[in-house]
């Protein structure tokens, strides 16, 4: 029982550890451990947990960890698959605060920050560009994706306010267009 | 109360993501900048670099960052940590629990839908929010901008190299001007 334990856990952190560029990065990675190398979820169980993993809010590696530790051993498997999946973050973002509040006043330290802040804000837009070509919007959903940004860059409402009318308003334009078919 | 505070905003954070990591970015800005001043604009757009730069989800990033920067200490890291992965446990649990009737619900999937032009304007507003002279100091930043837009429309670059790279340019730009 805790070996498993265990072993969940030190999946999570290897994964967690060596995988930049976000969530969906990890989820093939996963897959190979869990489903290939541990056979602790067959193909469709983990497509299962995927699906349960992308629905809920939250970080989607995290939420895999959650769904994959919970199928697997139970609340056991939860708790160390949580572990597991925010320990490595944690640990190297603690170290690096540290190490940038000490150096906070070094020129090359803010040169270099100097740099990477508007590299960062480029990065931020290239991911809007690349998110709407892949999604394939249409003039109304581009729109409303416009809609959404001025409105909250303007008068700073808060995105959960949007969020809610988001869900709300979609479900009834959704119902009425199934309806109509 | 700190604590407390950095609890309530980061489970928020953690209960209205939808939509990956950049998605989070405005309401972050929203808690932190504007509700709270925790952070300026240029110690925001720092932390996002510096996830960009390692393993790991921003939202924890900047849970633990925030944290640790107000506390000074471990625990002050810790709280908005958990707080932050705390509402998908327990809805995750809760759609374990039903997960027939979730299957079959028309209304999550319906929401989940609506929500993808909207993720993307969220994202857009955080740029725009950004785009501020703390984070363009002088003209050397508006060739850093376009240097990391050409990196990673043109080389395809990961964000790692991107923002690395920048970095070194920063450094380099420190010394020749």
């Amino acid at each position: 029982m805790f070996k498993l334990a265990l072993e969940i856990f030190w999946t999570f952190f290897k994964i967690g550890a060596f995988t930049l560029g976000g969530g969906y990065a990890m989820i093939p990675l996963i897959e190979d451990e869990i489903v290939r190398n541990k056979k602790w979820l067959s193909e469709e169980e983990f497509m299962e947990a995927l699906v349960i993993a992308q629905s809920s809010p939250g970080v989607l590696a995290c939420n895999t960890a959650i769904v994959c530790g919970t199928k697997i051993s139970g609340k056991l498997g939860t708790f160390f698959g949580i572990l597991g999946s925010i320990s490595p973050s944690f640990l190297i973002i603690l170290f690096l605060s540290k190490f940038i509040f000490e150096y906070k006043d070094n020129d090359i330290f803010v040169a270099f920050f100097n740099g990477i802040k508007p590299a960062t804000v480029a990065l931020i837009f290239i991911t809007v560009y690349k998110m709407s070509k892949n999604a394939k919007l249409n003039i109304y959903s581009l729109a409303i994706a416009l809609a959404v940004a001025l409105v909250i860059y303007l008068f700073h409402i808060s995105p959960i306010v949007i969020i809610f009318l988001t869900m709300i308003l979609g479900n009834l334009c959704l119902a009425k267009k199934e309806e109509n078919k | 109360m700190i604590y407390l505070n950095l609890f309530i905003v980061f489970f928020k954070l953690g209960l209205f993501s939808f939509g990956g990591g950049y998605a989070v970015l405005s309401l972050l800005q929203h808690e932190v900048i504007d509700v709270y001043s925790w952070l300026n604009i240029s110690e925001f757009t720092e932390i996002v670099a510096l996830s960009q730069m390692t393993p790991g989800p921003i939202s924890i990033n900047a849970a633990t960052y925030i944290g640790y920067k107000l506390t000074g200490n471990f625990i002050g890291a810790l709280v908005p940590t958990i707080a932050v992965i705390l509402p998908s446990t327990i809805l995750i649990s809760l759609i374990l629990l039903f997960i027939q009737k979730f299957k079959e619900s028309q209304y999550i999937s319906r929401a989940l839908a609506s929500l993808k032009p909207t993720v993307i304007g969220l994202i857009l507003a955080a740029g725009l929010n950004l785009l501020l002279p703390e984070n363009f100091i002088n003209w050397q930043s508006y060739f850093i901008f376009a240097f990391a837009v050409c990196l990673s429309l043109f080389f395809k670059t990961s964000a790692l190299i991107t923002i690395a790279s920048s970095g070194l340019l920063g450094i380099m730009f420190k010394f020749l001007f």
